[in-house]
């Protein structure tokens, strides 16, 4: 954020929806800091092989865009167009009946009418008109058509870096209309003239090299998981067994790598590895895929293939059955919606059966991975482990749906079966903001960077403002969630708009709540706060 | 700006039959070849647009969920808006289509002191919208009489049924208000919202304009200038059975009535109409949340770079030994 940051005061009272600004069809975008995200690094652009590597900001003038970039992305949509009957009937039937337009977080919080979904995919939908239609190339501007310019360029980058993908436009929508998608080829567009974002062309090389978006390679991630361990025999008193890249293990788990090397991602980690233990799950981390996350989904149908295919690979060179998933968000979209078809068939593995409790998961007979919430959900169903919820009464928690596992999955219930069963206070926030409807945390699909602060926290006005009718309400002081971007940029996001509120995984509640075979007494969660009590520290602040 | 043009455009369309049947006396051109015209527009426009689209594959199976998936058997599901199966999948399609249940969906949001955001419902859009498209089917259908002999016994029920309320002379119908009004709602809330006005385009005001018209002039025909129904008939059966005749006897508003339709059958395939037929087709709802247990398959899938475990072992072959993490060659 520039200079000095406006306090949620300020920054609310600058909101305006009048929409002053009367025909978008002219862009003049000026490059606010503190709005746009910086340009990926050159070095990186080159690992991936990605075309026109050169260093370049957003805000120069010259984008030093190769000569004939143009014929480039007119080239692109009529590939796109052959590839994606979405993309066709999108452009086609959208009638602007503006149900969608006031439904994405980024315009409640900015107030900015290109940030209505509709008028975001217009500003692709005006070229296509322009270059695709009979209404257009006869009627031009009267359709809605106008030309390809570098302005128009310039603008697809800052509106199309406005949003997370989180698809809740869609849902709104009478046709279905799906924003993400328009975003994810217009991101592909822009990526053929070498216009990206360096918090997603950094994290894709990362991946693409030590198989996970931070770069932390193989010893780096053994010593984090060796230091977890650590750390839970001295909070439990219980020695677990992570093994890492073993042959021969039943199940492949995979997360996000934030788990490991973020807070509070972390607790989650002490919590899955105190969950696996005591239920005795023959399971092995990986190194190579040691990335849930797919950075790759946020720009390129084939940088999100080429990245997710780690899973398979490792699975099938460790010999194991199935594959369970961690916590993440857009994760899930891809290993629900895509993986199977990006990088399956996985006919060399089996149907995932709990060992534990023998249920048999038929609903991913073909893509063979599992939610780690469904893995849990049917272990507490079947009383397979002893929970102490009163180990969880130092909160109060709310619940926010991750986007993309409420609506491209459709795992609404399972993380609150968790939450209830393992916890005592659980209040929802208002029905509207909530499971399928749920608003995105604003920093989703690259965009969580500090230089993007300002639209992060306008994007994430809507969600704070329903967990502060919860703060309010009920004194909520914990909002968990099931997504390792959340865990990341909700904690900023609550810290300005909802202070005292904190954030957690759903099965950091698991591990603190689970009663283990040989542990001390609990004095203490996961966090190392005294359980029972209230945290000392949110007191302070209220 | 944008609604000028629209009003001009259809002005034109108006004049363009006034001078071409009073002035020009064109009405075999107005009355049987412009009609034969649009017809054949409208359906090869529709045909060639869904071959089109029909082309593009679906490369990703890309629904959009609106509840509960189906996973663990004790957990219920929501059938129709996390559709498991086919059917389930038809029945939020066929709710989508003939109730706009998404558009039901609809929420408004406003801002109140104290940095708060409210969400009520606003149904608003969906009444109005709902009315409008279930009037504008009812007086189509209702329009089989003028083309067919005899009579589809459909076509008198809906007219009792539209004309329940047996008021005035001709029996006034509902959806004949019904479309005026529910269209002047759609075109005020156009203007009206500073949102979506800005977001409205010359191709959003002018079809609601032209079916406005179309209406009025139907209602003209109905209640106030007294046209020669038989003649009407006489002709509109000629038109069908491919033997057209022209009676001296129609007025020339009925012409723009008929021509204003043409235009709007003309119009169809080239605008934002063929939500008509799009929305069938539209992937993140035609297609069943069972992405996990049913393989979706896309037909252009190619090979894309990748770094094999082979590749990343070799580079990282020391530090694994050293961190004690096994390997594939020593
Ligand atoms: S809800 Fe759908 S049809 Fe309506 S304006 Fe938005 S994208 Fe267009
Ligand atoms: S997908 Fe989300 S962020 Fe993008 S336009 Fe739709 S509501 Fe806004």
């Amino acid at each position: 954020m520039s200079d000095k940051k406006p306090t949620p005061e300020e920054l609310f009272s600058t909101i305006d929806y009048k929409a002053s600004e009367k025909d978008w069809s002219k862009p003049h975008i000026k490059f606010k800091v503190g709005t746009y995200n910086h340009s990926g690094v050159p070095k990186n652009v080159e690992y991936l092989e990605l075309p026109n590597a050169r260093k370049w900001q957003p805000s120069d003038d010259d984008w030093q865009l190769p000569d004939n970039w143009k014929e480039i992305i007119i080239d692109g949509i009529k590939e796109r167009l052959d590839k994606f009957r979405s993309l066709k009937i999108f452009m086609d039937i959208c009638v602007r009946c503006g149900a969608c337009s006031d439904k994405c977080h980024f315009f409640i919080g900015s107030g900015d009418p290109k940030n209505m979904p509709v008028v975001r995919a217009e500003l692709l939908r005006s070229i296509y008109r322009n270059d695709f239609t009979t209404a257009g190339k006869i009627l031009g501007r009267i359709a809605g058509a106008r030309e390809l310019t570098l302005d128009v360029l310039k603008e697809w980058f800052y509106y199309f870096y406005q949003c997370t993908q989180c698809r809740r436009c869609s849902l709104f929508c009478p046709y279905g209309i799906d924003t993400a998608e328009i975003t994810i080829l217009v991101r592909e567009l822009l990526n053929l003239v070498g216009v990206n974002i360096d918090w997603v062309i950094t994290p894709v090389a990362n991946s693409f090299r030590t198989g996970n978006h931070l770069g932390i390679q193989p010893h780096g991630f053994a010593d984090s998981i060796e230091f977890a361990v650590d750390e839970l025999e001295e909070l439990t008193g219980v020695k677990v067994e992570a093994p890492i890249n073993r042959k021969g293990a039943e199940v492949l788990f995979v997360s996000p790598s934030a788990d490991y090397f973020g807070t509070p991602h972390y607790y989650t980690l002490l919590g899955y590895l105190a969950l696996f233990h005591e239920v005795g799950l023959d399971y092995t981390w990986s190194t190579f895929a040691s990335e849930g996350g797919n950075f790759g989904s946020f720009v390129s149908h084939d940088l999100m293939k080429s990245l997710n295919m780690k899973i398979y690979a490792e699975a099938k060179r460790l010999g194991v059955k199935w594959i369970i998933g961690g916590e993440c968000g857009h994760m899930w979209r891809v290993l629900h919606q895509y993986m199977d078809t990006i990088n399956g068939p996985a006919d060399f593995l089996e149907v995932p059966v709990s060992p534990i409790t023998g249920t048999k998961f038929d609903f991913a007979k073909s893509t063979k991975m599992i939610h780690i919430c469904e893995f849990t959900a049917d272990l507490i169903k079947n009383n397979k482990i002893k929970l102490d919820k009163s180990r969880n009464d130092h909160w109060k928690i709310t619940f926010h749906d991750s986007c993309n596992p409420a609506r491209a999955m459709g795992l609404i219930d399972e993380p609150r079966f968790i939450i209830n069963s393992t916890c005592n206070n659980f209040y929802e926030m208002p029905e509207n903001t909530i499971k399928e409807q749920t608003f995105c945390c604003g920093s989703g699909a690259g965009l969580g960077t500090e230089e993007n602060l300002e639209m992060r926290l306008r994007g994430g006005l809507p969600r704070a403002n329903a967990v502060n009718f919860v703060h309010e309400k009920h004194g909520v002081n914990l909002l968990a969630c099931i997504c390792a971007i959340d865990k990341a940029t909700l904690p900023p996001l609550m810290e300005y708009w909802v202070p005292g509120v904190e954030v957690a995984g759903v099965h950091e509640f698991v591990g603190n709540a689970l009663i283990m075979k040989g542990e001390n007494e609990r004095k203490v969660d996961l966090r190392g706060e005294p359980i029972g009590e209230p945290e000392p520290e949110l007191e302070e602040k209220q | 700006m944008n609604i000028l043009i629209s009003a001009a455009a259809l002005l034109i369309l108006i004049l363009l039959v006034i001078v071409g049947i009073e002035a020009a006396g064109l009405e075999y051109f107005f009355g049987v070849f412009i009609p034969y015209m649009a017809v054949v527009i409208f359906l090869s426009g529709i045909i060639f647009k869904l071959i089109g689209w029909a082309r593009s594959p679906v490369p990703f199976r890309i629904p959009t969920i609106a509840g509960q998936q189906k996973s663990l058997g004790w957990i219920k599901s929501s059938k129709l808006d996390s559709p498991a199966t086919i059917l389930g999948v038809v029945g939020r399609m066929v709710l989508e289509v003939l109730l706009f249940r998404s558009l039901f969906r609809n929420t408004k949001y406003e801002t109140k002191p104290g940095q708060k955001l409210v969400y009520g419902s606003a149904k608003f859009l969906w009444i109005a919208a709902l009315i409008f498209h279930w009037s504008f089917l009812i007086i189509i259908l209702r329009h089989l009489r003028y083309i067919s002999e005899p009579i589809p016994s459909l076509v008198p029920l809906l007219q009792n049924l539209d004309g329940f309320f047996q008021v005035g002379v001709p029996e006034l119908f509902i959806t004949n208000i019904l479309i005026v009004v529910s269209l002047a709602f759609l075109f005020m809330r156009r203007t009206a919202d500073p949102k979506n006005r800005y977001l409205s385009l010359t191709a959003d005001y002018f079809p609601l304009l032209l079916i406005l018209a179309i209406a009025i002039t139907g209602i003209m025909m109905r209640y106030f200038t007294k046209v020669d129904i038989a003649g009407i008939k006489t002709f509109a059966m000629g038109l069908v059975s491919f033997k057209p005749v022209v009676p001296e006897s129609i007025n020339v508003i009925f012409y723009i009535h008929l021509f204003l339709v043409s235009s709007l059958l003309v119009y169809f395939s080239f605008s934002k109409l063929l939500h008509m037929v799009g929305v069938f087709l539209s992937p993140t709802r035609n297609l069943s949340n069972n992405n996990r247990s049913v393989r979706h398959v896309n037909p252009w899938d190619k090979p894309v770079r990748i770094h094999t475990y082979e590749e990343y072992e070799d580079e990282f072959r020391d530090k694994m030994k050293a961190a004690g993490l096994p390997l594939e060659k020593e």
